[in-house]
């Protein structure tokens, strides 16, 4: 019997997975004992003098405590602890008031840079100077200015996340077929209508992508700007477990992030796909 | 004085006219001593008042002293609380101990306050939200009230300091390759890391080296890493060393990544580290919160200063919330009895301790090695800016009323790695240093 290729992939996927987990495994099994130490000195020294002296937790470590969070996603011991679920919406909050700011300004800027070649070469020297800067370069300036962490990062989001839209919505615009605007000039069709019947349409599909870049981007920068400020979100439970050294809680975490990332990505591509067209 | 009706006073807020008049005039007499002690010739005073009303110099005063809170001092019994939800931030170390522990064991509600304690990710962060208004109060670092009121790293604000959480309780520890290298004169070239540049760890590590003739700017180099991140940095050998706040030092010997070279009450013994601080204008416009908030936390402290009580405040604050870590861990730094990384157990029961007296002297000291390290240029009135903000009376005052000793004075010579310092003349002091940059 012939296998269809996408289930050929997924065995492939899984045998993948068995043996990166085979080899974390063996790479953490317990080693022999050291020397001998004093039992009052080696209680004090805890981990140190355990046998599992490389620290990295095993899998079943990880997954015992991927559990426990996935048990209790929204527990709230007080400002400084609570649970995953929680420190995730936080996030989510965060980049979506971001990302949506950010969409309300690029698509309208980006149809008129698209559509006015003066705006376009005007405005070029800028967005190429601003475009490279590394969001969280931007939070020692936010935090002086604006005097509130929480909407510092939201504007961090929003600074990472205008640039991919900005340039792929003005280079959808522009590149919207010239047979199309003649015969709706042709049709003598109103300044607006031309804009939502035509160019939109046109560029729909671009300025999905672009927004696809630009949330995948947000989401990188917010875990590094929670690291940053701290308070609440997944990238203050990084920051407060790398503390606490605490790898088993700090390797859910990047699982976490990766599975959210992705669902957002998706989410997207399926809203691409809902305006994507065949010529 | 107007009288209301029913026995109530006019303003509302007392039982009976009585009281009302009563707190009237414990006011009137704070507001009539200060006005003597400014100007003891009766002539004089008699004559200023005349041109300008005491109503508008009282005022004018208050824009300088903290006139509320002196006034709320004065009458022992706290008025209405002008704000009763209070954050205040701190960062996840040891020295933070009386301000962390009075959320969980209750010494903030106690004098009727909801306390939230914020986790703060480092002390830049924490002073541009405590500056933006975001938190009440904060623990910080006791150079960092000064700094900012001086504008030094910071815009320029009046700051105070209205006590201090822990003396001692800081180490150096070196990463285990360099067991062997005990002498400060072998370190050259080697990498080091404190909290922030502002901060009793920066100072006391460059004292260190200097009096062992490196020089710190040169020979060494210093970055401000903050203290959570400090273990990973050692162990990814990132670092040499750090001087630095528990429990981070022995969280590095727990991971069996460094050792402790020496703790830092071997270099000035009963040495300030950590602060509880807040703004001169969150103490001037709720003298009451301020005052009570002050109660609780001279009560945490004075409470975490006895030694048979650090085993429950170790459990109290080790866990998620607070600093987490393991109990372990926090224990050995509260209880003096630890691990030094090189096979021995260490018995020091004031390897950390807890006093809440600012004393101004040791203002002095912090600004004679700010200028010592070029930190702060020109002439300083060193006595004038430690007055302003550390809050000595203030802190007595408060002492006082819960039945603590209180110093008679505000001001005291002490000894740092055997040389003397004399509070009342800093620029000897400061030019007797062979190795200064200022």
């Amino acid at each position: 019997m012939r296998a269809t290729l996408a289930l050929r992939a997924s065995v492939l996927s899984a045998l993948l997975l068995a043996g990166f987990i085979l080899v974390w495994y063996a790479a953490t099994l317990p080693k022999s004992a050291g020397p001998a130490v004093d039992p009052a000195y080696a209680r004090l020294m805890g981990a140190a003098t355990s046998p599992q002296g490389n620290g990295l937790p095993s899998p079943a470590a990880v997954g015992g405590v991927l559990l426990d969070h996935l048990r209790h996603p929204f527990f709230d011991k007080g400002p400084n602890d609570k649970g995953l679920g929680i420190q995730l919406a936080y996030s989510l909050a965060r980049v979506m008031l971001g990302f949506l700011l950010a969409a309300i300004v690029a698509v309208p800027a980006g149809f008129l840079v698209g559509m006015s070649p003066l705006l376009r070469r005007a405005l070029d020297p800028f967005i190429q100077v601003l475009k490279p800067i590394s969001p969280l370069a931007w939070m020692p300036l936010a935090l002086y200015t604006i005097k509130d962490s929480a909407i510092s990062s939201i504007f961090v989001i929003f600074v990472c996340s205008i640039w991919p839209m900005l340039i792929n919505t003005a280079f959808g615009v522009a590149a919207t077929r010239r047979e199309w605007l003649d015969v709706a000039r042709t049709l003598e069709v109103s300044l607006w209508r031309r804009i939502f019947l035509v160019v939109l349409p046109a560029a729909a599909p671009t300025i999905l992508t672009g927004m696809r870049i630009s949330i995948g981007i947000a989401w990188l920068v917010i875990v590094a700007a929670e690291m940053l400020v701290g308070g609440t979100g997944i990238g203050y439970f990084v920051w407060n477990e790398w503390n606490n050294l605490s790898l088993s809680n700090v390797i859910v975490a990047i699982l976490v992030i990766g599975v959210v990332g992705m669902l957002l990505d998706r989410m997207l591509a399926l809203c691409a796909r809902l305006v994507a067209y065949a010529e | 004085m107007s009288v209301g009706k029913e026995g109530r006073c006019a303003c509302g807020q007392h039982a009976s006219i009585e009281a009302h008049d009563a707190e009237r005039l414990t006011e009137h007499m704070v507001e009539e001593s200060l006005l003597r002690a400014l100007m003891p010739h009766a002539q004089t005073r008699r004559a200023v008042l005349g041109v300008v009303g005491a109503g508008a110099l009282l005022s004018a005063l208050g824009d300088i002293l903290p006139l509320g809170a002196v006034k709320a001092l004065a009458q022992g019994a706290p008025g209405p609380l002008e704000k009763k939800a209070l954050k205040i931030g701190f960062i996840p170390i040891t020295c933070a101990t009386p301000i962390i522990m009075a959320e969980p064991l209750g010494f903030y509600a106690k004098q009727g306050l909801e306390v939230q304690v914020i986790k703060t990710a480092g002390w830049a962060v924490i002073r541009d939200k405590a500056i933006n208004g975001e938190y009440d109060a904060a623990h910080m670092l006791s150079p960092m009230p000064l700094a900012i009121t001086l504008g030094a790293g910071a815009q320029p604000m009046p700051w105070t300091m209205p006590a201090i959480e822990n003396i001692n309780g800081q180490a150096i520890t070196l990463a285990m390759k360099h067991k062997e290298k005990r002498d400060p004169r072998e370190w050259k070239g080697m990498r080091f890391a404190v909290p922030f540049d502002y901060s009793m760890h920066n100072y006391l590590l460059r004292y260190y080296v200097a009096e062992h003739g490196i020089d710190p700017d040169k020979d060494i180099q210093i970055r401000a890493v903050p203290p959570p991140e400090m273990v990973a940095n050692l162990r990814a050998d990132n670092i040499d060393g750090y001087l630095g706040p528990d429990p981070f030092n022995q969280r590095a010997v727990y991971d069996g990544v460094g050792f402790i070279h020496l703790l830092t009450k071997e270099l000035w013994d009963g040495h300030p580290c950590c602060a509880f601080a807040a703004s001169r204008a969150f103490v001037k416009e709720n003298p009451n919160t301020f005052h009570a908030l002050l109660r609780a936390i001279v009560d945490a402290t004075s409470y975490a200063a006895k030694a048979e009580n650090r085993k429950e405040i170790a459990a109290a604050i080790a866990p998620t919330n607070y600093l987490n870590q393991p109990e372990v861990v926090v224990e050995q730094v509260l209880t003096g009895k630890f691990a030094d990384g090189l096979g021995a157990i260490k018995d020091v029961p004031d390897r950390i301790s807890f006093a809440p007296f600012p004393w101004r002297s040791m203002a002095i000291w912090i600004l004679t090695q700010m200028q010592r390290w070029g930190q702060v240029k020109g002439d300083l009135d060193y006595r004038a800016v430690a007055e302003q903000v550390f809050l000595a009376t203030e802190a007595g005052a408060v002492m006082r009323e819960m039945g603590l000793a209180v110093p008679s004075g505000d001001s005291e010579g002490f000894d740092v790695m055997g040389k003397a310092f004399d509070p009342a003349d800093p620029a000897k002091y400061l030019a007797s240093f062979a190795i200064k940059h200022a």
